[in-house]
């Protein structure tokens, strides 16, 4: 997994409640036996006029020219920021994949769907929770200021302006900081605990036998 | 001792191991694989040189990309096809308790072939790379979804890491009246705390309308907790609950199954348990409910207009009404029964049961599809459910009213088949998500009881199913 300790990129504002898993990324590209390349497909329905399909070219699509991510002044960003409930719906970690594909590092939303935000923290991704007014703030800035950017310090548990104007505190549970900070891979980490694991699993095992 | 909930005692009971900050390594009973979020998960094992922990735990089928007819042609999908044959490779690599391949008379999809062999009981803690794993909670399992990444980690170590997340209990009051289902109920919740309402929660549903469901209407409900934001939703053991395993082909036999069936009573929250918030809901209230946007809990009863968002005061959310009567291509005000339908679906894992068909079955016994409609679609959960429903002749009435009986799988539930929605097309499903393009790019979905479905399948636009005759 990689590492994440500073990142310093532009923001992309998707002013909307509620997105989707199906949203960020469509069904039929679910279909793929790999773990990348879903980046081209994020936001699939809303960023191309036309329909995408897994075995069809991206390039030469015709691009949605409303859509915020297509608006040349926020080609390249790495911070997304979203509304309440970001990520609802589906489990699929294609999700973070398509968002980590296609370049972002984090996610700012007031509040995520709960599968979503574990996902992110696989793929080296961090969702940020900040108070609605916090976002608001966030938000009005975007719009008003061009090439808006934000320095999130992972350590430091801060989001800030670069400047230093602002800088907004946000939580984050010390076990998975640790695994971000030192870009750890969960499964390792849990199978130094195998003694236990193999202990509880033959307890289980004699006090009820019709689960093996 | 401290009173419990529900809850309480299966976290407790499968904790292995806490770290500081309360990340908690839990232990899996019971592991669901289906070929869509299991392929990643198997290479990275692959990549890792790891082995799978226990293989007993894992049971499979292909379901999210299996055609509903014509399976004598194999699947034409060339990209579909490579997936499910992935699955193959991956069970005979790496083996499985139970699988069920595309074809197989018991394949169906993941949440109702789990209950349906009794691999899914109570206590377990059962895990899927599907959202919708919470289905299982009717069992008084801990059932949630996973996401790919998990699914590696619970294959290579048997454990989950997981936070303890809040209680809450939905209490579910009161007769149900006729015409009303667990569907219903589980709209009815949704619209009353939203899908963010459940969110960082473990939802048990109580209360005297829950005790009064089939295990079938249970599932439905526990299905759709996660459309409340909550990953997990749970109903506590009852005499119901135990008739409906006996003899289930996995579950307990013999002095097993005394010994299960005591343990399982204790499956209870204690009395006096604490929950972090309690929702009440009169089920003599409740009406039958349909989705008029594209988040489910947008929703409203078969009495009600399409809302108007000018009356909406907080700007998100007149944004997003506003966003999606424009995507649904429905005017404020409209009465929920003057819309007209296209397509009507009958299916997934939230309603494809046998109580479920043959609540539709008898809605439409002996009428005709409305010719508005131009597909209504019957898609049993499982190839038992299917054979059961032919014995006793549902297919028929299905068939003979202009509906189409298919094989079991997701199908237009999230359309990654060939079945699915044209652009603009407006279908009454009994699925369990009506975001945008979730059947179909550019497709409408209502979400609805099967009853509903039904009834609008005749006569081409909502009814209200109480009044049918
Ligand atoms: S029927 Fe729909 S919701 Fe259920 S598992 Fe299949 S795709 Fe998911």
């Amino acid at each position: 997994m990689d590492k994440f300790t500073v990142h310093n990129g532009l923001v992309l504002p998707l002013d909307r409640a509620n997105v989707d898993t199906d949203a960020i990324i469509p069904k039929q590209f679910l279909k793929s036996i790999k773990r990348s390349g879903f980046g081209p497909n994020l936001f699939d329905a809303w960023r191309y006029l036309d329909e995408g399909q897994p075995d069809k070219p991206n390039a030469g699509r015709p691009l949605n020219p409303d859509f915020i991510m297509n608006k040349p002044q926020y080609r390249g960003a790495t911070i997304l920021i979203a509304r309440e409930n970001f990520g609802c719906g589906s489990s699929r970690e294609h999700a973070p994949w398509a968002l980590h594909d296609y370049g972002f590092r984090a996610v700012i939303a007031p509040s995520y769907a709960d599968i979503f935000f574990n996902n992110c923290y696989q793929n080296g991704m961090v969702p940020i929770v900040l108070k609605a007014s916090e976002v608001d703030q966030l938000f009005h800035d975007a719009a008003a200021f061009p090439g808006f950017k934000l320095v999130i310090d992972l350590g430091e548990q801060a989001v800030a302006y670069p400047d230093g104007s602002k800088r907004f505190r946000f939580e984050i549970d010390a076990f998975r900081k640790f695994c971000l900070l030192n870009g750890l891979d969960d499964i390792g980490l849990t199978l130094r605990h195998a003694d236990k694991i193999k202990a509880f699993e033959e307890l289980r095992r004699a006090e009820q036998p019709w689960l093996f | 001792m401290t009173a419990q909930t529900l809850y309480d005692k299966l976290w407790q009971s499968h904790t292995v191991h806490m770290e500081d900050d309360g990340t908690t390594m839990l232990y899996i009973d019971r592991h669901l694989v289906h070929e869509v979020t299991s392929p990643q998960a198997y290479e990275g094992l692959k990549l890792a040189g790891r082995k799978l922990w226990r293989t007993g735990s894992v049971v499979a089928t292909a379901d999210h990309n299996t055609p509903t007819d014509h399976w004598d042609l194999g699947i034409q999908d060339p990209i579909a096809r490579t997936q499910v044959e992935q699955l193959d490779t991956n069970i005979k690599e790496f083996g499985a308790k139970v699988y069920f391949p595309f074809r197989h008379e018991n394949q169906g999809i993941v949440h109702v072939i789990g209950p349906e062999n009794g691999v899914t009981l109570p206590g377990m803690t059962v895990v899927c790379g599907d959202s919708h794993t919470s289905t299982h909670g009717a069992f008084a399992c801990l059932a949630h979804g996973i996401g790919t990444s998990e699914v590696e980690h619970v294959l290579a170590t048997q454990t989950l890491l997981s936070k303890k997340m809040k209680n809450m209990r939905v209490d579910i009051e009161g007769a149900i009246p006729r015409g009303v289902t667990a569907k219903d109920l589980a709209l009815a919740v949704i619209g009353k705390i939203g899908t963010a309402g459940g969110a960082g929660y473990a939802i048990e549903f109580s209360g005297s309308a829950v005790r009064a469901l089939s295990m079938e209407g249970r599932m439905t409900l526990c299905n759709m907790s996660i459309e409340a934001g909550a990953r997990a939703g749970m109903v506590a053991v009852d005499e119901t609950t135990i008739q409906y395993l006996k003899g289930r082909t996995y579950a307990p036999k013999g002095e097993q199954w005394g010994r299960a069936v005591d343990y399982w009573r204790t499956l209870v929250s204690d009395a006096g348990a604490v929950f972090d918030r309690t929702v009440t809901v009169n089920a003599g209230e409740v009406e039958p409910q349909v989705t008029w946007g594209t988040s489910p809990e947008m929703v409203l009863s078969i009495e009600d207009r399409v809302p108007d968002p000018d009356k909406e005061k907080d700007a998100v959310r007149r944004e997003g009404m506003e966003r999606a009567l424009v995507y649904m291509g429905l005017k404020p005000n409209t009465p929920i029964s003057q819309i007209m339908i296209d397509k009507v679906f009958i299916g997934s894992c939230t309603n494809s049961r046998i109580e479920d068909l043959r609540a539709a079955a008898a809605v439409v016994r002996g009428k005709r599809k409305a010719a508005n409609v131009v597909l209504a679609m019957v898609v049993p959960g499982s190839g038992p459910v299917k054979v059961q429903a032919e014995k006793e002749g549902l297919h028929k009435i299905f068939i003979d009213a202009g509906f189409e009986w298919r094989e079991p799988g997701c199908s237009m539930c999230l359309a990654m088949n060939a079945d699915r929605l044209q652009p603009g097309e407006r279908c009454a499903s009994t699925s369990n998500r009506n975001f945008e393009g979730r059947q179909g790019t550019g497709g409408r979905t209502h979400l609805v009881s099967p009853e509903m479905a039904a009834a609008a399948g005749i006569a081409g636009h909502f009814v209200d199913v109480r009044q049918w005759r």
